[in-house]
């Protein structure tokens, strides 16, 4: 009986799947679908090689540094860090006076205590990196309806983070002919940008980094070119998404050797306790 | 509970008789898994996961007992307590990491245990009630797992929460009231993050107690064994202690250096991008998908494209998604059927050379069903997911039962040892001829 009725189940369901499979192939040949113009034009980030690749991977503290700069000059204008507190810069070399100059540049939001009113204060080491605007509706209000997102977490909340922080940041050009050719609708609305690595391949942000110098570096760092700075940006956030990614891997190495040794002994001795037992 | 042979407790220490004489504790864990449990001498390594799934549930329970004590389920900050767990908790950077990919690997050690069952017939006679129990166990995990994901409120925690509970809003007339009574809402919000909270707090424990349940089910019979012969005498077996100690304990060592390497070294390999941005209710992503795990079944559940109608009529009797959803469960709750399903009387698959073929064939369906169910919901994928779906069920509900009427087994070896000494005859590995002779 439940065989009987398990194949009845059995002839039901593969039967529709047979028959939506057979539906859909002839209408996949019939019509095959057509190419959207974000398959044929998106490209993969370009590779670069990161200190912080591979399991002896570190973060380069000048670097860091200098995409915090860059950061600091250009990208903060509309986006915030709301995860990283000032504190968290020392992992930058920085010391304890130059984190409280930089926490002191800021302006945090707070309470006058005179009044009970919303003001703001000086920004102490303690504090997280403020909010650009206020909420999400000023926000769009200040950048023609888009909102510029956070920017702490933006190396792992996207695929291959560090690589497309970079590629993005250099990758504005003018919209391919090739590309409007072949999807003559596809024309990059007024306000937006084109841009490759982008996943819909028009994105609001104008092209930040812009010209070499933009920032200026300080002494024996390398040139500012746009695609230094941008290399230089994508490490810093790819630190303020995985502050702990240097200890996570040093711990990670002590982990996996102390566990090859002992899984060794512990083969030894099962090979031991089973010595003369056939199985 | 046990075989005749089974070496009884007795303790030495006066302190252990004290204890035994008023608790018998000592007696239960030494006949569960000390010398007081005869096995089957000729295990081989696919019996080190049921242990090894008890070693990642420990890991899930310890690491995540310590994140609950940091982790605030409020819809307003349930986000940021994880990225605050992250980098400012002591090593909790490693907790987390821990219990994420802890439960990905607890689900890669369990389909090994559930596909080891699978090939060397573990669900058949006597131990039925082992194998119902893991379904009810498995169930429980994918549940528990779900719930758990919602947790960092993130992108694919949000929207994954709408979609599965969606499933339940496409039952005919109660659907919506359904799927509204689950969020305790209308989508996904504080109330659904907290009940989710307090249910993936619960769910493991009572998955706990179906081990308890699973493993007192399987010291009934004992253990099966790569023959799929009953043990016949002492000869047949040894002491789960301290062979298959040791043995699991090596076994365990390769479990944590292999989950060792994921956390530290590529702690975001199996997650989603797009759960590191918080969970927006404006925003859709682009593709959802669940965990890697959920995966074939999720395959599933999109290839049902077509309503079912009455030709002709346009009549819809059942709708795409309905379909999709029953599909779905189907897809799982065969297994709670497979004992009575197969009938073959020959457990092992090493002896079935018919049903051999088909299982390799049911696991490449199963890898393709993953890969399509992790795919974009497009072609070609959508029709690779149907052809392979349809394998799926065929193979379970269509192809088992013949495969048991027509097929002709190879003999099988008249007992454990014989097949244990055969065996170390061809390899010239004649440890003991002289004493298994005089056995």
């Amino acid at each position: 009986m439940v065989r009987i009725l398990a194949a009845l189940v059995g002839i039901f369901f593969s039967g529709m799947m047979l028959l939506s499979f057979l539906w859909g192939a002839v209408a996949y040949v019939g019509s095959p679908p057509e190419a959207t113009v974000e398959h044929e034009f998106h490209e993969h980030p370009k590779k670069v090689a990161w200190t912080f690749d591979g399991p002896f991977g570190y973060y380069d503290k000048q670097q860091l540094q200098r995409g915090f700069q860059v950061y600091t000059e250009v990208c903060s204008a509309c986006h915030s860090l709301h995860q990283v507190a000032f504190r968290s810069l020392e992992a930058l070399g920085y010391n304890e006076a130059e984190i409280k100059a930089i926490a002191k540049a800021r302006q945090v939001p707070s309470v006058d205590a005179a009044t009970g009113e919303p003001s703001t204060r000086e920004g102490a080491p303690a504090d997280h990196f403020p909010l650009v605007y206020p909420n999400d509706v000023a926000a769009a209000a200040a950048n023609n309806n888009a909102i510029p997102p956070d920017l702490s977490l933006m190396a792992k909340a996207r695929h291959d983070g560090a690589n497309y922080i970079h590629s993005l940041l250099t990758g504005f050009q003018n919209q391919p002919a090739e590309l409007l050719k072949k999807f003559p609708d596809s024309k990059t609305p007024e306000g937006l940008h084109y841009n490759p690595y982008f996943a819909n391949l028009n994105l609001a942000m104008a092209p930040p980094l812009t010209a070499e110098g933009q920032v200026t570096y300080g002494e024996g760092q390398p040139k500012p070119t746009v695609d230094q700075m941008a290399q230089d940006v994508a490490a810093f956030l790819m630190w303020t998404a995985e502050p702990n990614m240097e200890a996570r891997k040093a711990t990670g190495r002590a982990v996996v050797i102390f566990l090859i040794v002992a899984t060794v002994l512990a083969f030894l001795s099962y090979r031991n306790i089973w010595a003369g037992k056939a199985h | 509970m046990s075989f005749p042979w089974a070496e009884h407790y007795t303790p030495k220490n006066p302190l252990m008789k004290w204890v035994d004489e008023k608790l018998p504790l000592p007696r239960l864990v030494y006949n569960a898994v000390g010398a007081g449990y005869p096995v089957p001498r000729n295990l081989n390594f696919f019996w080190n996961f049921g242990v090894l799934a008890g070693l990642a549930l420990t890991i899930q329970l310890v690491t995540g007992i310590i994140l609950a004590m940091h982790y605030a389920a409020n819809a307003g900050i349930a986000f940021d307590s994880v990225e605050h767990i992250m980098r400012d908790v002591n090593a909790g950077w490693l907790l987390r990491y821990a219990h994420a990919n802890g439960a990905s690997i607890f689900f890669i050690v369990v389909y090994i245990h559930i596909f080891r069952g699978l090939y060397f017939g573990s669900y058949k006679a006597p131990r039925e009630m082992v194998w119902l129990l893991g379904v009810v166990i498995f169930l429980l995990m994918m549940a528990t797992a779900f719930m758990g994901y919602v947790l960092p409120w993130g992108q694919m925690s949000f929207w994954g929460a709408q979609v599965i509970t969606g499933l339940f809003a496409a039952i005919p007339v109660v659907g919506e009231p359904i799927q509204t009574w689950l969020l305790g809402g209308f989508a996904p919000g504080n109330a659904a993050l907290n009940r989710f909270f307090s249910l993936h707090y619960l769910l493991p424990f009572v998955i706990a107690g179906v081990i308890v349940l699973h493993i007192w089910a399987l010291h009934i019979p004992g253990s099966s064994n790569p023959t799929g012969v009953e043990v016949k005498g002492p000869q047949d077996t040894v002491p789960f202690h301290p062979y298959y100690t040791a043995k699991d304990g090596f076994g365990a060592g390769v479990f944590l250096i292999v989950f060792a390497l994921l956390v530290f070294f590529g702690p975001n390999m199996l997650g989603h991008p797009d759960n590191y941005i918080q969970a927006n209710p404006m925003s859709t992503p682009a593709h959802i998908v669940p965990e890697w795990y959920f995966w074939p079944f999720y395959a599933i559940l999109r290839a049902f494209t077509m309503d079912l109608t009455i030709p002709f009529t346009g009549i819809v009797l059942i709708p795409a998604k309905l379909l999709g959803v029953m599909a779905m469960f189907s897809s799982i709750l065969l297994l709670f059927f497979l004992p009575w399903i197969d009938t073959s009387p020959v457990r092992s698959g090493k002896y079935r050379p018919l049903f051999r073929k088909f299982f390799i064939l049911l696991i490449i369906d199963v890898v393709i069903l993953g890969y399509c169910g992790g795919a974009p919901a497009e072609e070609p994928y959508v029709m690779i997911s149907q052809l392979a779906a349809a394998y799926y069920f065929a193979h379970f509900l269509i192809i088992l039962p013949i495969i048991a009427s027509i097929e002709r087994p190879d003999p099988l070896p008249g007992s454990i040892t014989e097949a244990v000494l055969a065996k170390a005859h061809s390899t010239g590995d004649e440890a003991e001829p002289v004493a298994a002779a005089a056995e």
